[in-house]
This record gives C-alpha cells, sequence and structure tokens, in this order.
C-alpha cells in the first residue's frame, strides 16, 4: 500500500524509485505526462470514474480532473475519430482501446487518417496521439479478448507501433509515444501486467523509440521477441545457458518502424536466429524479421532461421489457450533445431 | 421532404441586404463556372477524378460566408466554395483534384481547417475531437462539418453526434441532402422523414433548410454558428439541394436516374433562383452580369493556368511527410528512390528541388 500511495502523489516523487508492476508502470508514465503537459488528456471506455477495467488509468480522474479524463461513450471509431480531432488541434490524447480485439471498429480511423494526416497536408497538420490498448492471451478471457494482431497495424506506414515488455520498458516508452509527435499505437501485453514487479525510477526520462533493447549478451545464437513473449524468450535463454549455449536477447519493442540495425548485427556476430511471437504464424512481425535477415544477413547464417509462433487460427477460447501459446519449451526446441542438436 | 421552392420569393430575406445577395451571387457564379471548368480539364486528361458541386453552391457559399476566421472548418469532399471562401485557392482546389498532396497546404483562415475527407463520415468524429480542443481551452470559436446525405447511415456519423449532443460540443454539422449517394437516392438510405430528425435521437436541435437558398443556408448556419461559440451546444442543418452533376467525373448518373428529374431540379437552381430575386428586386443589371462573368472567366483562367504551370513534387518527396522525423527505414528507401529517378527530379535533404 505505501508504494501505491507513493505513486499516487505525482511530481513531489521525482525519481522516487517505485516496485511496481507494468500496469502500474503504465499509470506512472501517464501521470508523469500529464503533469508535465497540460494539453495530455486520458479518454476512453471506463478510464475515469472506473480507472480502467484493469486499472491502468487509477486515480488519475481524482488527480486531473474530469477535463482532463474522459468516461467517453462506448463507440471505438468516435473514440479515435475525436482523437485525430483532438490531435490536430493542439491536444495530446492518450486513448484506451479497452481490448485490442475491439480496435477493429477503429482501424478506418487509425489507417485512413491518424496515420496519414501528416503526409495528406504535406506537414501542415500532424496527429500526436497515442492509442492505447492491451493485447494477447494467457488471462482466460473470453473471446475477442486474446488477440494478438500487432502486424496488421505495423503494415500502416506513417503509425508507430511500440509494445513494453516490462514495468520498466512500459514506463519509457509510453512517455516517449506520449511525446512523440506523430500516432503511436502502444500495445500493452496484459498478461505479463501484474505477473513481475520491477524497480522504476520515475525520473521522467523517456526510452528511445524505433530501437531494439538487448536484454542479455551471447555469442551463441539470436533470440528475439517482444511483449509477453520476452518472458518465455528469457527463460528459454537460462535453459540453453545452462547447457553451455549463451543467447543475444532482443526485445524488439518497436515493431514498427523496426530497428534491424541491431538486429542484423546480432545476427551476423551469432549466426543464428530464432524469432518468438504470439500471434498467428503467416503474415506476421516475425515473418518481416525472418525477410529481413534473409536480405541482410544471409551470408552469416550457420543454419536457417527458425520462428516460434501461435498458429493460423484465432486464440482458442480460455479452456485451451495453452494449446496455442508458444512456451519457453518450443523455443528451445527451435534453438536446437537451429544449433543443429537435433 | 421539403420541397425546393421553384419561384423565388417577392420579398428580401429579413436582414439580408441587396449588396449581400449580390456578393453571395458572385461568389456563387465564380464556384460554377470555376466547377465547369475544372470538369472541362478532366474531359481533357488535365484533371483526375473530380467531384463536381454543380447546384451545391448555394450550400457551400452560405457556409463560407457564415464562418468566422478562428471557426475551424471541417470539410468533405464535396466543399470547394467553402474552401475557396475560406482562402484556399482555386488552384490549390485544383491541385488536390490533379493529384497532388501539396493542395492541402492551406493557409488564411483554412490553415487550422481539416484537409479534404473521402472516406464517408470519418470526417464527423474529427470535428467532434476539433471541438473539444476549442471548447477545453475556451476559445468562443465553432468547428463546422460537412457531410452527404449518404454519411448519415454511417456510424462516424451517429457516433459523432452523440457525443457532439452528450458533452454540448461547440459543433455544428450541415448535411448536404442533395439526394443521391452517388447511385442510390435518398428513399433508399433512410426510412427517416428527414435527415434533420437524426439530431433528435442525439438530444441536439436539428432543422432543414432550403439548400438552394443562400440567405436560408447563410443564416441558419450563422445561428448555429453564433449559438456554439456562446456555449451552448450543437446543431444538425439538413440543408436539401439537389445534384445536378454525376457523383464524380468517374460517374455516368444516366444509367440509374430520370432526365426528368433532373430537369425538373434544374428549374430550382440556386444560381438562376438568386439571379431571379435580384432581378425582382432591379438589385442587378445585364452591365453587371456581363462585368462579372468577364472577372470570372479571368479569375478562373488565371487559376486554371497557376494550376497547369505547377512543377510535379521531386520523387522523392511523398516519402518525406511520414513522420516528424526521418526513419532509417524511409531513409534507406529515400536513397533507393535517388537511384530509380534522375537526379533532377529528386530534392535535396531541405527540400529543394535540386536542378
Amino acid at each position: 500500500m505505501s508504494v501505491t500511495r507513493a505513486v499516487n502523489s505525482g511530481l513531489s516523487d521525482i525519481n522516487t524509485v517505485h516496485e511496481i508492476t507494468m500496469v502500474e508502470a503504465v499509470t506512472l508514465a501517464l501521470r508523469r505526462a500529464m503533469t508535465e503537459d497540460p494539453t495530455v488528456v486520458v479518454l476512453g471506455e471506463d478510464v475515469a470514474t472506473n480507472g480502467g477495467v484493469f486499472r491502468a488509468t487509477e486515480n488519475l480522474k481524482t488527480e486531473f480532473g474530469f477535463k482532463r479524463v474522459l468516461d467517453t461513450p462506448l463507440a471505438e471509431s468516435m473514440i479515435a475519430g475525436i482523437s485525430i480531432g483532438m490531435a490536430t488541434h493542439g491536444m495530446r490524447p492518450v486513448a484506451e482501446i479497452q481490448f485490442m480485439g475491439f480496435i477493429f471498429a477503429a482501424m478506418e480511423q487509425i489507417v485512413c487518417h491518424a496515420a496519414r494526416m501528416r503526409n495528406r497536408t504535406r506537414g501542415r497538420l500532424h496527429c500526436p496521439l497515442v492509442i492505447r490498448a492491451p493485447f494477447g492471451g494467457g488471462i482466460g478471457a473470453p473471446e475477442h479478448h486474446s488477440e494478438s494482431t500487432e502486424a496488421l497495424f505495423a503494415h500502416i506506414p506513417g503509425l508507430r507501433v511500440v509494445i513494453p515488455s516490462s514495468p520498466v520498458r512500459a514506463y519509457g516508452l509510453l512517455l516517449s509515444a506520449i511525446r512523440n509527435p506523430d500516432p503511436v499505437l502502444f500495445l500493452e501485453p496484459k498478461r505479463i501486467y501484474r505477473i513481475v514487479r520491477q524497480r522504476v525510477v520515475d525520473s521522467g526520462k523517456g526510452l528511445p523509440l524505433d530501437t531494439c533493447f538487448t536484454l542479455r549478451q551471447g555469442d551463441d545464437i539470436t533470440l528475439i521477441s517482444w511483449g509477453a513473449m520476452m518472458h518465455e524468450t528469457l527463460q528459454a535463454a537460462t535453459q540453453l545457458q545452462q547447457r553451455g549455449v549463451n543467447a543475444d536477447v532482443i526485445d524488439v519493442a518497436t515493431i514498427s518502424p523496426l530497428d534491424m540495425t541491431t538486429i542484423v548485427r546480432s545476427v551476423r556476430h551469432t549466426g543464428r536466429c530464432v524469432i518468438v511471437q504470439e500471434a498467428a504464424r503467416s503474415g506476421g512481425i516475425a515473418s518481416e524479421i525472418s525477410a529481413r535477415v534473409a536480405e541482410e544477413a544471409m551470408p552469416w547464417l550457420q543454419s536457417p532461421v527458425q520462428r516460434v509462433t501461435g498458429f493460423d487460427t484465432p486464440m482458442p477460447y480460455p479452456r485451451h489457450e495453452h494449446y496455442y501459446l508458444p512456451t519457453a519449451a518450443d523455443i528451445v526446441r527451435a534453438c536446437e533445431r537451429t544449433l543443429g542438436v537435433i | 421532404m421539403t420541397q425546393l421552392k421553384k419561384q423565388v420569393a417577392s420579398t428580401l430575406p429579413a436582414n439580408i441586404s441587396l449588396d449581400w445577395l449580390r456578393s453571395a451571387y458572385s461568389h456563387m457564379v465564380l464556384i460554377r463556372a470555376f466547377d465547369k471548368k475544372v470538369v472541362a480539364l478532366q474531359r481533357t486528361g488535365q484533371m483526375r477524378t473530380y467531384p463536381s458541386c454543380l447546384g451545391q453552391e448555394a450550400i457551400g457559399v452560405g457556409i463560407g460566408l457564415a464562418l468566422q476566421d478562428n471557426d475551424v472548418f471541417v470539410p468533405y469532399y464535396r466543399d470547394q466554395a467553402t474552401l475557396f471562401l475560406r482562402g484556399v485557392s482555386l488552384t490549390q482546389i485544383m491541385q488536390v483534384w490533379g493529384g497532388d498532396e501539396r493542395g492541402h497546404l492551406f493557409e488564411g483562415a483554412a490553415r487550422r481547417d481539416l484537409p479534404l475527407c473521402i472516406p464517408i463520415a470519418t470526417q464527423m468524429t474529427h470535428a467532434a475531437g476539433v471541438a473539444i480542443a476549442l471548447k477545453s481551452r475556451a476559445e468562443h470559436q465553432a468547428c463546422l462539418v460537412t457531410c452527404g446525405d449518404g454519411a448519415t447511415s454511417k456510424g462516424d456519423f451517429s457516433e459523432a453526434l452523440n457525443l457532439a449532443g452528450l458533452w454540448q460540443l461547440p459543433m455544428v454539422c450541415v448535411i448536404n441532402n442533395n439526394q443521391w449517394a452517388i447511385s442510390v437516392p435518398l428513399h433508399k438510405q433512410t426510412a427517416c422523414q428527414t435527415l434533420a430528425q437524426k439530431a433528435v435521437a442525439a438530444g441536439m436541435e436539428g432543422v432543414q433548410i432550403d439548400g438552394n437558398d443562400v440567405a436560408e443556408v447563410y443564416q441558419a448556419v450563422d445561428r448555429a454558428l453564433t449559438k456554439a461559440r456562446q456555449g451552448k451546444g450543437p446543431t444538425l442543418i439538413e440543408a436539401v439541394s439537389y445534384r445536378l452533376s454525376d457523383h464524380t467525373t468517374a460517374d455516368d448518373a444516366t444509367r440509374y436516374r430520370d432526365l426528368e428529374q433532373v430537369n425538373n431540379a434544374w428549374e430550382r437552381e440556386p444560381v438562376k433562383r438568386l439571379q431571379s430575386l435580384l432581378h425582382a428586386h432591379q438589385g442587378w443589371s445585364p452591365e453587371q452580369e456581363n462585368a462579372l462573368l468577364e472577372s470570372v472567366r479571368k479569375q478562373v483562367d488565371d487559376a486554371v493556368t497557376a494550376y497547369l504551370s505547377i512543377p510535379p513534387q521531386p520523387a522523392d518527396e511523398f516519402l518525406k511527410y511520414q513522420f516528424a522525423e526521418m526513419t532509417t527505414p524511409l531513409a534507406l528507401q529515400i536513397s533507393w528512390q535517388h537511384e530509380r529517378f534522375p537526379e533532377h527530379e529528386t530534392s535535396d535533404s531541405n527540400g529543394v528541388q535540386k536542378s
């Protein structure tokens, strides 16, 4: 409780260290951004009085008032559309789409307008907005609440797609996303909203967008993932290490635009590459990274790139989610194939 | 549905002077001549697909004259007259429809206006967002958004109105009810008696007006804007008119509507109607008409000359407006474009075209 109270007291806690979960880190970043910049407003379904169904916006209405934390009517296209109008006129809206499975009604607005306004007007207008959406499976939620459709959005020119995988990166990346002058889709892997606590310094420092994070250094194989799957990927790296195989582990973080410099440098060094995604197998970010590795690092590869992914189906209903979700064992097996062990 | 009036009122509208009517008439004649010219340019391969505003001049001019400079206009795509009155040049309007994004570099009163919006009704929620921004800064200005009759069937239309009513946003929506959504007539679009009544469900005022009467359009829009600027909430205005043209230059309306209906609509068209009113009040002479036509012809010709002389964008220009800062992938793609196109078709890093 003391931690929670400290979090709630805002800027007086500059540089305060918080031992917090990822969802609390999201709240912390929102609070910091709203304190710094009066044009930042939070809007969405159930975000104000209820503090969001995952509590990501908890207490913000109490602190900043109903004019800056807006409970909207239940209409996703409208939420995205008004965010565009607000963003083109001096505000920095941070909109929440309650679950990524419901983002499709807003897709026309995101794809046809938010991502194009700067281009269409040749820079006269721009869209500094963030759309946050919890995504991914593994929490036993009903159908449409477990989607990982990030690749659909990564394909859209003019849109940044950013995915944190820890409290520290959620805080730093969300701050940078809100400060960015262009639209950012900020996808929060809800399976890891509360599975770990991490020390987060409320310093107001953002982390760089468009940049991969190397979480662990190794010479033998490159493991690449993002979001919730970073946890299985790190577990796999630990298991490999126990067998004397040292993995370079990369958290892509911004899946569009991709930081291929970091990825290619690593793959050229290790000569082996395994890409892990929770999303369906075909046409995804793992496919894009694989293609780019083939283009830019083929002569350095000692074995074919391997992908560990979900299946080309919707996420099964919660009773059978575990049949779908990649595991650390799946990743280790893919590494063994890459290493020629099996 | 309101029947469009054929005959002019015998008296002048209240609070509208002959001078005002003459000015509105001049704008309408200009836009009609401009529109005719742009269609002709398309027929001769000098213009891309273009949505004519033939018959809609009273709506566009009425709105344009009612808007103040600090209001924000959120257009759809048949708003040539309003855009022109906001300070967007005829050349820029041609530039957009001629396939060049630089036409959207609006200046003057239009500097904060949104660009043309093609996906139907999506601009409605943008306007609500702009209105939220105006309201949050306590700027006593309003946002005006336009759409066609087909747009009233879409979710974004209802979602935006619902919010505008709920949050009492300083927003005015004008429906250009020109009776046709490409080939679909209004009676196949809705069972509603009027489109204005769609305001009722949103908890806001809705009014239906004669969209071929420029004074009526002006007065209704002016009243709604004043109300919005005073913080008294949004208004939905249905301006009833008739699309005398094809949907766009890519359309052939003879495939789906009777000539008789169109001929009937020509009897009620707004330019002729206003001219008759001016004549009835001895407010317009043949000399004035000839002088206007000559001036309009020159204005349109000059705009066309300017449009036709705009150099193309350099081949790498379209890659430079994705993000505020150049990204690594796009920088690479720009370098490919420099290889694909001769040097004189690209620009340097400052966007200056190389000679």
